[in-house]
């Protein structure tokens, strides 16, 4: 028997394919049925605390016609999309150079820069969140730089005793960027490390200029990269939890702090249900686009 | 030898079984606790278990939503449960808690009687929950920031931040106020509103006398003053008696000079009692009972808030308790505060959806 013959045997392969879709149906499309059934039911005072109602149509729409009733559900929807799609275009901008830069250095180089940029992973992502709030607190050695540079800058009516950083929404975007950017860089560079050279190679000899090269051959070449970079960043921005919660401004929530609060603070599972089946809906939707966008790519690149 | 499909899927099919077994396993010499985090002694749970013999398992939580998230959800394990007198009448509706056989607590007698006045407004006779620990809401001030910007202030008034000429002098040293249901009920009795009664047109005016104030508030939060307060980001902090001692302890720790005072308003404000509670489905009750009485007894408990640094409901403790913390009047209040605090009543569903809606159109700005 050939040593790989055993796995040719068709059980053995059902099985082994299963597993995979077995996990994707216990941990991802039951928790989400679970979900959405939760979200037609009714809050109430028990363990667990909802229930469905026990005559036909057995289902209440009560969460979702809040979701519309009441303007601070979809006020944060609008902040949550404002700032994950800011933070995202930020580190489109910032990423890009950097892995485009990462490809162009030397082996050596292109390894320790690397390195680089996952080191800031081997720390907890909380602990370097409080570092930016110590940072951008009022009474910090960063913030009065920054203020005595503002100072100088302008005329002297406009002087502050200090920048208000911390609790603004600009903080939250800021330390987003701060902490998704790796998840940008990584997908591109993967991607633009793989794109064949002699294609710019070929445009010069063409007669095209290197910012041309860059528009008509690196960038649409690039276009898988930063659409998975860009999801790998909007998807958890947008449903950021911890970061609007310690740096940002309480005026603005995000809606992952309006589920937080429906869930936790009023015991109203139904309704934080709802909010997560909607975010659901909204966040799938450039998950779709995604992939008809990758399957035309792959049918255009072999037409 | 090849293993066939057939083999294989026979031979693992008792796997499946495994977490039946696991949850059937008889109750041994156990007890499952559900407590505040930095919430106990040192040498509390070592101590009962050799006293005993009971094996502890002791588990912590660091925010009341996700212990009540998990409460509400059921079948925890837990026997014994740290739970906020604020939410216990609801969780005792929900069936969450069992009511406590006091004929099996005899240490009960060494409970502070004006303590368990006030718990009792929470669940009548305080027949589901042993009050461990309690203290106020009020507001912590940095003195010198303070006193820089409103040298005559009475900071046992609200109107120092409620009126607006004196939140704007505030403003920049920052004000933060509570995230939380405390913040209503402090203006409610702020305008001199009675208690527990919630409408629309009370709410209103609560929203109004905050939101002209407004934009002199940099943030609100129920946590995180912890680490502003000392930091000398926040000046005016509404916050709970306890978070004012922790806060005061870690700026010690950290070597940062700052001068805090806490105060209870004038015009009454919440106490807060926590609770030691049975769950209902829990399978060591008799080892409970048996935690319970412990945390009864005058020296335990004592030594619990020599530690943590707040009130305990037990008066046969005081005797035990370090000078130092019985007479920091932040922690044991004195007779005058005392008589400002009171027992919010539980919240019907359509009073806390009011009160939320107020909470976030104060937020709103």
């Amino acid at each position: 028997m050939k040593p790989a013959a055993w796995f040719d045997r068709r059980g053995w392969s059902d099985i082994i394919i299963g597993v995979p879709y077995a996990w994707a149906i216990v941990f991802i499309l039951v928790p989400i049925v679970i979900v959405s059934a939760l979200s037609f039911a009714v809050p109430v005072l028990n363990s667990p605390p909802y229930a469905f109602a026990q005559s036909w149509p057995y289902v209440s729409t009560g969460s979702f016609h809040r979701l519309f009733a009441d303007s601070i559900y979809v006020r944060s929807f609008g902040v949550s999309l404002f700032n994950a799609g800011v933070a995202t275009v930020l580190c489109l901008l910032i990423g890009y150079p950097m892995a485009l830069g990462l490809t162009r250095v030397s082996k050596a180089a292109n390894r320790v820069l690397l390195m680089l940029i996952v080191l800031p992973f081997w720390t907890s992502f909380l602990l370097r969140v409080y570092a930016w709030i110590g940072l951008m607190g009022t009474t910090s050695w960063f913030n009065r730089l920054l203020t005595s540079l503002y100072n100088v800058l302008v005329p002297q009516a406009w002087h502050v005793p200090h920048i208000q950083i911390m609790y603004t929404n600009f903080a939250v975007i800021f330390v987003v960027v701060y902490s998704y950017l790796p998840f940008m860089i990584l997908p591109l560079y993967a991607n633009l490390e793989k794109l064949d050279r002699t294609l710019d190679e070929a445009a010069m000899d063409l007669g095209s200029r290197p910012w041309q090269v860059f528009v008509d051959v690196t960038l649409p070449l690039s276009m898988p990269g930063i659409i998975a970079g860009g999801l790998l960043v909007f998807i958890p921005a947008a449903g950021e939890l911890v970061i609007p919660g310690l740096v940002g401004n309480m005026a603005d929530p995000m809606i992952g702090a309006i589920i937080s609060e429906e869930f936790g603070l009023n015991h109203d599972w139904p309704m934080a249900a709802s909010i997560s089946v909607a975010l659901l809906v909204v966040l799938v939707v450039p998950l779709m686009a995604y992939t008809r966008f990758q399957s035309r790519a792959e049918a255009g690149a072999r037409g | 030898m090849t293993i066939t499909r057939r083999q294989a899927l026979k031979a693992s099919a008792p796997l499946l079984a495994v977490p039946w077994c696991l949850s059937c396993t008889k109750a041994g010499n156990e007890l499952n606790i559900y407590s505040w985090a930095d919430y106990i002694g040192e040498d509390t749970i070592a101590d009962f278990s050799a006293i005993t013999g009971i094996k502890v398992n002791y588990d912590t939580y660091n925010s009341t939503p996700e212990m009540e998230a998990k409460m509400l959800a059921g079948s925890t394990g837990y026997d014994v449960v740290n739970q906020s007198g604020v939410t216990l009448r609801d969780f005792v509706k929900a069936g969450v808690y069992a009511r406590l056989d006091k004929n099996r607590l005899p240490n009960w007698n060494n409970l502070d009687p004006a303590v368990l006045a006030i718990a009792a407004g929470y669940n009548p006779d305080n027949a589901y929950g042993m009050p461990y620990m309690w203290g106020s809401t009020g507001m912590t001030y940095n003195l010198d920031m303070v006193r820089a910007r409103l040298p005559d202030a009475d900071l046992e008034s609200l109107d120092t931040i409620f009126d607006p000429a004196n939140a704007a002098k505030l403003a920049d040293c920052g004000i933060s106020l509570l995230d939380d249901q405390s913040l209503v009920w402090i203006v409610m009795s702020y305008l001199g509103k009675p208690r527990d009664v919630y409408s629309k047109a009370v709410m209103d005016d609560v929203v109004r006398t905050v939101k002209r104030v407004r934009p002199y508030i940099r943030t609100f939060d129920s946590s995180n003053f912890l680490v502003s307060l000392p930091n000398k980001e926040m000046c005016v902090v509404n916050n709970w008696s306890g978070d004012y001692a922790t806060a005061r302890r870690r700026a010690r720790e950290a070597g940062v000079d700052i001068d805090l005072g806490y105060f209870v308003p004038k015009t009454s404000a919440p106490a807060w009692i926590d609770m030691y509670c049975l769950v209902s489905d829990g399978l060591n009750r008799d080892n409970a009972y048996k935690f319970l009485n412990y945390m009864m007894m005058p020296e335990v408990i004592a030594k619990c808030t020599n530690h943590i640094r707040y009130a305990n409901a037990n008066l046969a403790s005081r005797r035990f308790v370090d000078r130092a913390v019985l007479e920091d009047t932040t922690i044991y209040p004195t007779k005058d505060v005392l008589a400002r605090l009171y027992a919010p009543k539980s919240l019907s569903a359509a009073d806390s959806r009011l009160i939320n809606d107020a909470i976030n159109a104060i937020k709103a700005g």
